[in-house]
């Protein structure tokens, strides 16, 4: 059906963060209908990793269509953030995900954008990735309620993340569920 | 001392390196995995693990059956660590082993524990998590604390029961159903996301019901809306009610529009942009309706956001395919994207500005683009040159820039597909704009000249086998060809030698000089290229004597082999070499599976590139094969015509019958083409009953039965009716599918040796006017007219009513007529209240027809028509 899109809600196929390679750092696709297998998806990543590649999307978001598919994406140091979703989607939609996703994901690593502190605390954004989506509906769009929701069990545990200055910075992404929350 | 500084430096890129998963194996993880059971838990170390594990799923690592057993009931064990962030990471790690229906049981009465748990965070996860792992049956149990958790005073938990619930609404509907009123509550919740989850989930629970869904929508175009998300699916649901119920027929407006219109001005982007494209997309839009859309979108055009102006330009791109005349204000905004960083944006950009720009404004266009191509990847320039050739169509007279341009690309660097496009769209071109012939034929041999793809090659010398005789200086092209055969492979070579002889025996005075060439070809080292040399040779006369090709011969070397190749190939795979030889003769002639039945794509087109031009062999030329090969049509002549295919039954019936019109001079013969679909049935010997009573200039002369028709194979039988010479005769046919239908054995497929005789009523079909006329464009259809001069004019006028629409009218009359329209004018702008279509053909007895449609509107809807012929 041409139209379906009409009746049906946004979704949102999968959320990748690739490395500057490449290489995966966490992905999540919600769905195994249009990429059924492990080497389907790692074929899928290669493409869109080189479609957008040699592109500057560092400042603003950027967009490419890939195989019937719409692509947001943005950059920053040596992360590669990709949100798809299919050709029918409302461009703008993937794009406020793939800014809730980027902007969570900086908030949780507190500025420190970049592989290394990723992997590190990869639960945190394994954690980001189940709070934005969930099997392709939409959960959350917001920064602020998204690193909330994942920084809370950080602040009773105390222990996963030591260092002082963290808890701060959870606490402060904490806060700023409340007030969303609240207002 | 040199060394220990070059070891440094290795170490730093080590550490560059470094992950926390460096040299993670998946055994030691799940040995690690032990720890869960400990009786004191380390819920840090714990937790660590897990990150381990997920991450080795991330990575695509897989677990066997057995350890992920292993691993579930470890982890449940964590239930009874009190720690937040444990009990998150347990959740996710369950959610990711997607336990089966046993295991659930295990941790259904931790997860329902913590579903009533105080911590809101707790609720929220737990519900996700129980309803992605739960089945029908526990679904019944917990129904009631989700009923709860949607109308929570906290979002969270409400949203994750909702979404919940939209998934669940997949497989246990009837339980998702009763949640209703709990979901209508929600849909007035002051959470944003609430809200926008509560309207999906009422809308889907509620899709079926029409008058519920109108409903929804006008409830809620009156009130406040607050997620922009929300809002976006409201003017989805919106565009589907507008679809189903049509416009007001008394005051010509459409309900809703206006809320449609409201959302323009809405605060968020991507409302804003769901509502313009929604306009766009309304059945039969008028332009009073598309203008602010057209605004809005013109405003996104320059943006600074990349997504904003992709956005925008890809619903202009599809506006301009319906309504061009809606979209050239945006041309200035269009013309400035060509330059786009994003390069998505600036081939939409360019394939807009094709398809809104007028005759004047392509050469500024092309100039354009020329500089464009040089820094676009492939995929983009063919979706430029598909573009380019469509424009060329429709403005012929502009066939000198637009050909100079694709010969320009043709020569620069690029991969296959992307030349091949170009080589099919000169090849186009040359078909459709006899003026562009010889300049075109000129550009491919010069492409020839320096190609790295034999398939191209191979498919040009083939044209121009066929072309380049028919042109005024045929020998101008030998060179070209004669240079293949000095420089190329094998292949290429064997084709260039077939041109050569074509020439030959097409241009007799070229004839003495080809022999020559042709002689040297003796002498090649492949033995495909000689053979075929000598072949010609010695067909061709190349003895020296100067002799008139025979027909017989151009025939046997030329003409199309009058047998299916597939069936041909399988004789030859049958035949086993001995004394006797093979007999081309004895291959069958009849087409089993059925190529000419368009098949419907599966699935999308590629996005903008569009389905590949066929090649060369038209349908047309397939069917003349088919039906040279009957010998009782032999004598009808010339083929003049051949219909589309008419659908004669239901899709989807017991045995699907369609029909192709074949028009001769004096007869006309039906190919009634069938397909079997049910397994368990052979039907043999069938025919087509026709009854020609309401056509009674035509009589039945041959019907040819099909022998056999297997299941799923498709088959052909024939009627053939003889008529007036070169007399357009109409009439209506009556059909009747007679057959002997035999049981088959679907286990064996062995059919029974007794049928029954059985028919099966088929639809009407129609013998129109239009079925005799071809369409055939001319270039220059103002020079075409004057020099046909007046005594070949009629002109008369009619009155056609009320219609839905001027465009509607005049794509009406023009499938009615059959000519092919020119120059463009077959597209009606939106607001005209008159329009001049130019149209052109040739009718039965090779005449050749001018008609100049001129429509006007009078009055409410009443279109007058008045038409000039010119014969």
């Amino acid at each position: 059906m041409a139209s379906s899109y009409q009746e049906s809600c946004p979704s949102i196929k999968n959320i990748l963060l690739l490395d500057s390679e490449g290489k995966r750092v966490a992905v999540k696709y919600y769905s195994d209908d249009d990429w059924p297998t492990n080497s389907a998806k790692l074929a899928f990543e290669k493409s869109v990793f080189t479609k957008t590649q040699k592109t500057n999307a560092r400042t603003e978001a950027e967009i490419a269509m890939l195989e019937n598919n719409i692509i947001v994406y943005k950059f920053v140091q040596d992360l590669h953030f990709f949100v798809t979703g299919g050709d029918d989607e409302n461009e703008l939609i993937l794009a406020t995900v793939l800014q809730g996703f980027f902007d969570a994901v900086t908030l949780l690593l507190r500025n420190n954008v970049e592989k290394r502190e990723a992997l590190e605390n990869l639960d945190l954004i394994l954690l980001c990735l189940d709070e934005i989506v969930d099997g392709g509906m939409i959960l959350e769009t917001d920064a602020n309620i998204i690193a909330g929701k994942v920084a809370t069990h950080s602040m009773d545990a105390g222990a996963p993340l030591s260092e002082q200055t963290i808890t701060q910075a959870l606490a402060t992404a904490h806060e700023h569920l409340m007030r969303s929350i609240l207002k | 001392m040199a060394q220990p500084l070059v070891k440094k430096d290795d170490d730093r890129d080590d550490e560059a390196e470094y992950s926390p998963f460096l040299g993670i194996e998946k055994g030691a993880v799940l040995q690690e995995a032990r720890v869960f059971n400990d009786p004191q838990l380390d819920v840090r170390r714990c937790s660590q693990v897990i990150t381990k594990l997920l991450y080795l799923l991330n990575q695509g690592e897989t677990f066997t059956k057995i350890e992920a057993t292993e691993v579930f009931f470890a982890v449940t064990k964590l239930f009874q660590a009190r720690d937040i962030g444990l009990r998150r990471m347990v959740y996710l790690i369950i959610k990711e082993l997607s336990p089966s229906a046993d295991e659930v049981i295990i941790v259904t009465s931790s997860l329902m524990r913590d579903m009533n748990s105080k911590t809101d965070m707790y609720r929220a996860n737990a519900i996700r998590v129980l309803c992605r792992i739960t089945d029908g049956t526990l679904l019944t149990q917990i129904e009631r604390y989700l009923k709860q958790a949607i109308v929570d005073k906290n979002p969270v938990v409400a949203s994750a029961a909702l979404v919940s619930g939209i998934h669940l609404l997949q497989t246990t509907p009837e339980i998702v159903k009763r949640w209703s009123n709990e979901v209508q509550e929600a849909v007035q919740s002051r959470a944003a996301l609430v809200q926008f989850h509560a309207l999906a989930l009422l809308h889907q629970i509620r899709q079926n019901d029409r008058l519920a869904v109108s409903k929804l929508v006008t409830s809620l175009t009156r009130g406040t809306v607050r997620s922009p998300l929300a809002q976006c699916l409201l003017i989805r649901y919106t565009s589907q009610v507008i679809r189903e119920s049509g416009t007001n027929s008394q005051t010509g407006d459409r309900p809703f529009y206006d809320f449609l219109e409201g959302c323009l001005r809405h605060k968020a982007e991507m409302v804003i942009f769901e509502a313009a494209r929604a306009i766009t997309e309304l059945n039969g839009v008028t332009t009073r309706e598309l203008t602010p859309a057209i605004t809005v979108l013109q405003l996104f055009l320059s943006s600074s956001k990349p997504v904003l102006r992709f956005a925008a330009v890809r619903t202009l791109n599809k506006v301009a395919m319906t309504h061009p005349m809606a979209v050239t204000n945006c041309n200035i905004d269009m013309e400035s994207l060509i330059s786009d960083q994003n390069r998505s944006i600036a081939t939409l950009a360019i394939t807009t500005l094709l398809k809104t720009g007028n005759e004047s404004s392509v050469d500024r266009l092309m100039k354009q683009i020329t500089n464009f191509m040089s820094d676009i990847a492939d995929e983009f320039k063919i979706v430029v040159v598909e573009a380019i050739r469509s424009l060329c169509l429709k403005f012929p007279l502009k066939y000198r820039a637009l050909m100079n341009f694709l010969s320009n690309i043709l020569r620069e660097e690029g991969g296959f597909e992307y030349k091949k496009a170009i080589v099919d769209s000169i090849v186009i071109l040359i078909r459709d704009i006899p003026d562009a012939k010889e300049s075109g034929l000129l550009h491919l041999c010069e492409f020839i000249e320096d190609c790295e793809f034999t398939y191209l090659s191979t498919q040009i010398l083939h044209f121009l086998g066929i072309e380049g005789p028919k042109t005024s200086d045929p020998s101008k092209y030998i060179r070209y060809i004669y240079n293949r055969v000095i420089l190329e492979n094998a292949t290429v070579r064997a084709s260039a030698v077939s041109t050569l002889a074509k020439f030959g025996a097409m241009v007799d005075s070229l004839k003495p000089r080809i022999f020559v060439l042709l002689r040297r070809c003796l002498f090649d080292s492949d033995d495909e290229v000689r053979d075929r040399a000598t072949l010609y040779l010695n067909t061709l006369g190349g003895d020296g004597s100067v002799v008139e090709t025979d027909e017989d011969v151009k025939d046997f070397l030329f003409g199309s082999l009058d047998v299916p190749l597939v069936n041909l190939e399988t004789s030859l795979k049958n035949y086993e070499p001995s004394e006797e030889s093979f007999d081309i003769s004895a291959v069958p002639k009849e087409v089993k599976a059925q190529p000419l039945a368009e098949k419907k794509a599966p699935g999308k087109k590629p996005t903008g590139l569009g389905a590949p031009p066929s090649g060369p062999t038209s349908t047309v030329d397939a069917y003349e094969k088919l039906l040279s090969s009957i010998p009782e049509f032999s004598n009808f002549g010339k083929l003049f015509k051949s219909s589309a295919p008419v659908e004669l039954t239901e899709a989807e019936t017991e045995y699907a019958v369609n029909v192709v019109k074949h028009i001769f001079d004096s007869h006309v013969v039906f190919q009634y083409n069938c397909t079997n679909t049910i397994p368990e049935q052979l039907l043999e010997n069938v025919t087509v009953s026709v009854d020609a009573s309401e056509a009674e200039e035509f009589s039945e002369v041959v019907s040819k039965p099909l022998r056999s028709l297997p299941y799923d194979s498709p088959g052909q039988t024939f009627v053939a009716f003889e008529k007036a010479e070169k007399v357009p005769a109409v009439g209506k046919f009556s059909n009747m599918l007679k057959f002997i239908v035999k049981e088959v054995d679907t286990t064996t497929g062995e059919a029974e040796d007794d049928g029954v005789e059985d028919e099966y009523q088929l639809e009407e079909l129609d013998v129109v006017a239009a079925d005799y006329i071809l369409k055939v464009g001319v270039s220059n259809f103002r020079n075409a007219w004057e020099s046909m001069g007046p005594d070949c004019e009629r002109v008369d006028e009619y009155g056609l009513g009320p219609r839905e629409s001027l465009a509607e009218a005049v794509s009406t009359v023009i499938n009615l007529l059959g000519l092919q329209p020119c120059e463009g004018t077959e597209v009606v702008p939106s607001n005209s209240r008159s329009h001049t279509c130019l149209l052109s053909g040739v009718f039965i007895g090779n005449v050749k027809v001018l008609v100049r449609l001129s429509f006007g509107v009078d009055g409410p809807k009443e279109v007058a028509m008045k038409l000039a012929c010119e014969i």
